[in-house]
Parts: C-alpha cells; sequence; structure tokens
C-alpha cells in the first residue's frame, strides 16, 4: 500500500510532514507560532494543495473554488447544528456536498476550455455567492453568516451529554478542535498531512500522468485514445473536494459560515497562492499558501497608528507623506500590496517560488563544482 | 492485380464530399485501402490530402459521404472511438507532449491501449508499470530516440518528434497506420532510416496510409497509389502504372520534378 513511492517521494513526504508537525516550534521566529495562524496556513494550504490538482495538473484555471469551500462551510455547520459537534460526520458532510456541486459545475463548465471555462466557473461560484446572501438566506442564514446557537438540535449529542450552559465547542471525540488550542491546529495538520500524501499519490500515478498529458496536448491525447473529459471531471471534482474539505476545517476550529467565503476574491487568492508557491509543484502552493496568510496577517494588523509609530523618529513634514503613502499597502490596503506581488512574481519567476529554489540549488551546485568557471550554458537535464 | 473483396478491405472511404466555406478541400473521394497494403497518397500542396485524413480519423466530419472501417461507419464515432478501434495517425505538424519526456510520450498512448478510454487509475505509481516501460523503451530503440529517452519532447527537432510521434502510434499496434508526410523536414539519413522502420513493420502486415512527397519514400514502399488534385482522385493503380500515368504527370510528378 505505502510502496510505488520514490525513495525522493519519501524523504520529501518525511521532511513535509515533519515541518507542518513541529511548526508550533519551528515558526516561533517569525512569531506565527501560534494556533489560529497555523490552522490557516494548514487550511489554504489544502485548499491549494486541491487547486492544484485541477489548475496545476491540466491547466484549467477555475475561477470559482471558492463555491466549493464556502459549501463545505456551511455543510460542516449544518452538521455541527443538526446532529453533532463531532467533526468527522461534519467533514464527510461537507465532502459529500463539495463533491456534488463539483461534479454539477464541473459538468456544465468543463463543456469549454482556456478562458470560457474559467469564466462559467467565475459566474457559478458568484450566483452561489449572491444566493447565500439571498433566496437561501434559511440555509445560509444570509449576511450574518450560519452560526450555532442554544436551540440547536444535535440530535446525536443530546442523546449522549447533557448540553452545558454556553454555546459547545467542535471535538474529534472528545479532544477539543475549536477554541483556540493546539488540538485544533494538530487536526488540521493532520489532514494537510494526508491531503499532501494524496495528491503525491496522484501526481505520481498514471492518473495523474494522463492529466499532464492533457495539459500538454488534449488534442493528442484525443486522438491517441483518451475520453479526456472524465479525466478532467475527475480532477475537477477531486480539488472540489479538496476545498470542501478545507472550508469545513475552517468551520470545524471555528463553527461558523458566511458567504463571503464564496466571494470571487478568495477564488482569486487560491489562485494568487498557487502561482505565488508555484503551478503544478508538489509542495510550492502549499509555501504559496503559508506566505500570503502570514503577509495578510502582518500586514493587515498594521494601521496608521502602527506606522507613525514606525516613523516617530522622522519630522512630522516627511513622515505625514510617508506615513500617508505606506497606509495605502497596509490595513484594508493589503491586498494592493499582493497585486503588486503578484505582478512581480509572474513577470519575473513565472514558475514561483519553487523555480526560484530550483534556480537557487542549480548556482549552488555549479558554483560548488569546483574552479571550473561556471560557463556551460547547456545543463545536462537530470536523470 | 486481384480485385479487392469486402472482407479484405481495411478501410473503405466512398463519395466524401468536404468544403470549408467556399472552397471544396473534397469531391466525392473514393478510397479502398487493403489489409497489410501500403497505401500512398500523393498530390500536390493543397491537394485535400490530409483533408482526407482528418476525415478518417473524425477530427472533421464529411458533408456527405462515409468512412468504413473494418466493417464499421465510422460517421457518429468520437476521434478517441476510433483510435479505440485501432486507427493512429502521425500528424503533418507533430503532435506530441512536449511538456513531457520521450518515455511518457511513448509509455501513454500505450495506456491508451490497455485501459481503454478512461480508467481512474491513481493508486499504482507509473515507475510501477514495468512492462508497459520497457515495451516504451523498446519502441524508442525502434526510432532511434532511446538515449535521449529523459529529455523533454518540446526540445527535439522537428525530425525527431516526427518519429517520436511515429513511435508513439506504433505503439498502440494499430490496424491502421496513417502518416501524414512522416519523412518531412528529415536529413537523407533519418529518412532511410524512417524507411526501414516503416518496412519492418511493413513485413508485420500493418496496414497504412501514406502521404508522402518524397517519391522515393513512395516507390519503396507503396503497394498501391491513390493521386489526389484538387480534391479528387485523378488516378489510382500499382506504382508503376501511377508513374506512367501522363494526368499524373502533369498534375504532380511533372511540376515536382
Ligand atoms: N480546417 C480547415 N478550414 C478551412 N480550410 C481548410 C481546413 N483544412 C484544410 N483546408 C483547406 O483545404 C485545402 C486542402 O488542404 P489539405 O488537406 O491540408 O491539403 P494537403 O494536405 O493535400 O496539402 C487547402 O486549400 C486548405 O487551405
Ligand atoms: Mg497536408
Amino acid at each position: 500500500m505505502f510502496g510505488n513511492l520514490s525513495r525522493q517521494d519519501w524523504v520529501m513526504f518525511l521532511g513535509f510532514s515533519a515541518v507542518v508537525l513541529l511548526a508550533p516550534i519551528l515558526f516561533q521566529p517569525i512569531g506565527a507560532a501560534y494556533p489560529a495562524i497555523l490552522e490557516k496556513f494548514c487550511i489554504f494550504g489544502l485548499f491549494a494543495i486541491g487547486f492544484n490538482i485541477l489548475f496545476g495538473l491540466t491547466g484549467y484555471l477555475s475561477f470559482g473554488h471558492a463555491a466549493f469551500l464556502g459549501i463545505g462551510s456551511y455543510a460542516a455547520v449544518w452538521s455541527f447544528k443538526l446532529f453533532t459537534m463531532n467533526v468527522i460526520p461534519a467533514i464527510i458532510l461537507s465532502i459529500i456536498f463539495a463533491g456534488i456541486f463539483a461534479f454539477v459545475i464541473g459538468f456544465v463548465s468543463l463543456r469549454r476550455s482556456g478562458i470560457y471555462f474559467s469564466i462559467l466557473t467565475l459566474a457559478f461560484a458568484q450566483m452561489s455567492y449572491n444566493m447565500a446572501y439571498s433566496v437561501l438566506t434559511p440555509l445560509t442564514n444570509g449576511e450574518t453568516g450560519l452560526q450555532l446557537t442554544l436551540k440547536d438540535p444535535r440530535i446525536v449529542d443530546a442523546m449522549f451529554i447533557t448540553p452545558g450552559t454556553g454555546l459547545p465547542r467542535s471535538t474529534l471525540f472528545g479532544l477539543e478542535i475549536s477554541g483556540g488550542g493546539l488540538g485544533g491546529f494538530y487536526f488540521t495538520a493532520a489532514a494537510l498531512i494526508v491531503g499532501f500524501y494524496i495528491s503525491m499519490r496522484i501526481f505520481r500515478s498514471p492518473f495523474g500522468l494522463m492529466l499532464k498529458a492533457i495539459k500538454s496536448n488534449q488534442n493528442r491525447m484525443r486522438y491517441t485514445g483518451f475520453n479526456t473529459r472524465p479525466y478532467l471531471m475527475a480532477a475537477f471534482v477531486i480539488s472540489g473536494i479538496y476545498a470542501g474539505l478545507a472550508g469545513s476545517l475552517m468551520a470545524a476550529v471555528d463553527p461558523l459560515a458566511g458567504p463571503e467565503r464564496m466571494q470571487w476574491t478568495a477564488s482569486g487568492e487560491v489562485v494568487l497562492m498557487t502561482i505565488l508557491g508555484g503551478v503544478g509543484t508538489l509542495i510550492g502552493p502549499v509555501i504559496g499558501a503559508a506566505i500570503i496568510k502570514y503577509f495578510e496577517n502582518i500586514f493587515s494588523g498594521f494601521n496608521e497608528n502602527a506606522l507613525n509609530s514606525v516613523f516617530s523618529f522622522l519630522p512630522d513634514t516627511l513622515r505625514d507623506p510617508i506615513v500617508k503613502l505606506l497606509s495605502l499597502f497596509v490595513g484594508e490596503g493589503w491586498s494592493l500590496t499582493l497585486g503588486l506581488v503578484f505582478m512581480a512574481i509572474v513577470i519575473f519567476l513565472p514558475g514561483g517560488i519553487m523555480e526560484g529554489v530550483r534556480l537557487l540549488t542549480s548556482l549552488f551546485k555549479k558554483g560548488g563544482n569546483g574552479n571550473k568557471p561556471a560557463v556551460s550554458g547547456q545543463t545536462q537535464p537530470a536523470e | 492485380m486481384t480485385a479487392p473483396t469486402k472482407s479484405n478491405i481495411v478501410l473503405d472511404v466512398s463519395g466524401v464530399n468536404k468544403s470549408f466555406g467556399g472552397l471544396r478541400a473534397l469531391t466525392n473521394v473514393n478510397l479502398q485501402v487493403e489489409e497489410g497494403k501500403v497505401h500512398a497518397i500523393i498530390g500536390p500542396n493543397g491537394a485535400g490530402k490530409s483533408t482526407l485524413l482528418n476525415v478518417c480519423i473524425g477530427r472533421i466530419r464529411p458533408d456527405n459521404g462515409h468512412v468504413v472501417f473494418n466493417g464499421q461507419t465510422l460517421d457518429s464515432h468520437q476521434p478517441h472511438e476510433i483510435n479505440q478501434l485501432g486507427v493512429s495517425r502521425v500528424f503533418q505538424t507533430p503532435e506530441i507532449f512536449t511538456d513531457l519526456n520521450l518515455l511518457e510520450n511513448v509509455m501513454i498512448p500505450a495506456f491508451a491501449k490497455r485501459d481503454g478510454a478512461f480508467t481512474f487509475n491513481a493508486i499504482r505509481a507509473v515507475s510501477a508499470e514495468k512492462e508497459l516501460r520497457e515495451e516504451a523503451e523498446e519502441i524508442l530503440h525502434d526510432v532511434g530516440l532511446y538515449e535521449r529517452r529523459t529529455h523533454l519532447a518540446g526540445s527535439l527537432s522537428r525530425g525527431d518528434k516526427r518519429r517520436l510521434e511515429l513511435g508513439m502510434c506504433l505503439i498502440q499496434k494499430p490496424k491502421l497506420l496513417l502518416l501524414d508526410e512522416p519523412t518531412a523536414g528529415m536529413a537523407r539519413h533519418d529518412t532511410n532510416m524512417t524507411i526501414e522502420l516503416l518496412k519492418r513493420i511493413k513485413a508485420r502486415g500493418m496496414t497504412k496510409v501514406i502521404i508522402e512527397h518524397d517519391m522515393h519514400v513512395v516507390f519503396s514502399l507503396a503497394d498501391k497509389i491513390s493521386v489526389l488534385a484538387q480534391g479528387t482522385v485523378i488516378a489510382e493503380g500499382l506504382p508503376e502504372e501511377v508513374r506512367g500515368n501522363p494526368r499524373v504527370k502533369e498534375a504532380y510528378l511533372g511540376e515536382a520534378h
């Protein structure tokens, strides 16, 4: 069962798992070692991994994956409200709903490719977003968002536990998941590691190879005897399920769901994460997700007062314009910074951070190759 | 020459017409390809040769007329279904997977042959498919690209891409192999190598339709030749018959040589 992966892949997998599990220690120097932010890394990492299975392998750029994220969240909160605070049924329900929605949306959207596919997915997501706001209010509780209340039936829990006075917390058979403890982080971390493993297996499988081949030349695939549509459908549904899972984890660590989770900006964010980290690479999307969430956290925390105190050593006449200018990029203006960084990446490093890492290691290797001048332009392809 | 009987006709194109807007690319084209034979289609540029192959593989639908392969009418078949029936094609401009390496390029068609049009095989690893890999390596030997099996297909020269595509078709052991100018863009040495390779497959009894401009290639391979000019078949027969045909000389050979 655990065979079929090369030694290199195992090293990568174990390294990845170790970094994730040790994150509460490793990320202390950068001030990101508390559960709330670590959970975000894991959840959005999972979202991006799933997105990359569609976008990275097949090249089909969906602009509507946040819809599945939202559906996963709503399904999970409903599971908490109706049945039990245990996260396992919530996750299963989210996966089922996200899978069904992905099937329907994929079925229609995959009739087209390229920009038309992107626009169809975007249209579907915006439709879901608007419906969550309006006609579906009985299901979504509109703008306020879906939340737990004391009046929720929770029929399974009601049979076994006498409810406390406050709102209950989500649990994994007794282990607290919501509430900001490390339990929540380790739960999302486990999901990320499992999600990473599955994605790795898909990348190395014949199915994954066929997806890469579709990205490379879909016509050739057809004339080679492949019915490409079900391959694309499978990739779309799998990535939708990843998004649904991410959505349910969001609800698990913080049991509420709002329509803004489905907005196009959220769909765009996962595109940025994937491209920033490296489209079609295994680890890149997770790194992209962590970086964006990390800097979002820092930048959006800044405001004019904070800037004023940073630049307090400057005379007023100089400080005011500087603070005015910089405040455009922090706080609410964080997305402006994100946009600029994104442009820089696409223009200067289209392969994302993973390409940067590759370039650096090859430079390093060349440099370490003794005193031979590094002029041989042609690098031998690695065996 | 023995008259072709119904049973040994692998490909039967009858009364095919195709217009692109006002342009008549094919006019009442009939073509019968016998089992195990190499059938060459020659004719000037723009005669409709590639269009005829496009009709055969379901890339374009004829305005009217039929294509029958092994007794099955292909009127409503999708391209992948036609391939699964046993028709593979080398295109005039190479259609390969430029972002994948040569070994993967050749293994992919082998998967299609073994697993059909769709299989959700996400459990095993490609690296565990030893049999398919060995098969692919053998094919790469045959087309002379084995040493470069880990290179990206996009890095190959035009002639090498063509040979790779040939390998991608050969690994499927198709009943009918369609070759659209397989030696165009190749140096003489590579052309000869390709002829040798095609002769070897001929010995194995694979039916082939080959479009070719190089008369040296045509006359060293073909059992039968159809000459296409302005969308119609103007002559058909054994190589020596066609060579002597004055209409052919006028339409094609005379002009080219
Ligand atoms: N998809 C198409 N759309 C419009 N015109 C086409 C198309 N395919 C081929 N043609 C035209 O049909 C004619 C025959 O083309 P083709 O079959 O490629 O010729 P050949 O392969 O014999 O050189 C040409 O005039 C070409 O421009
Ligand atoms: Mg042509």
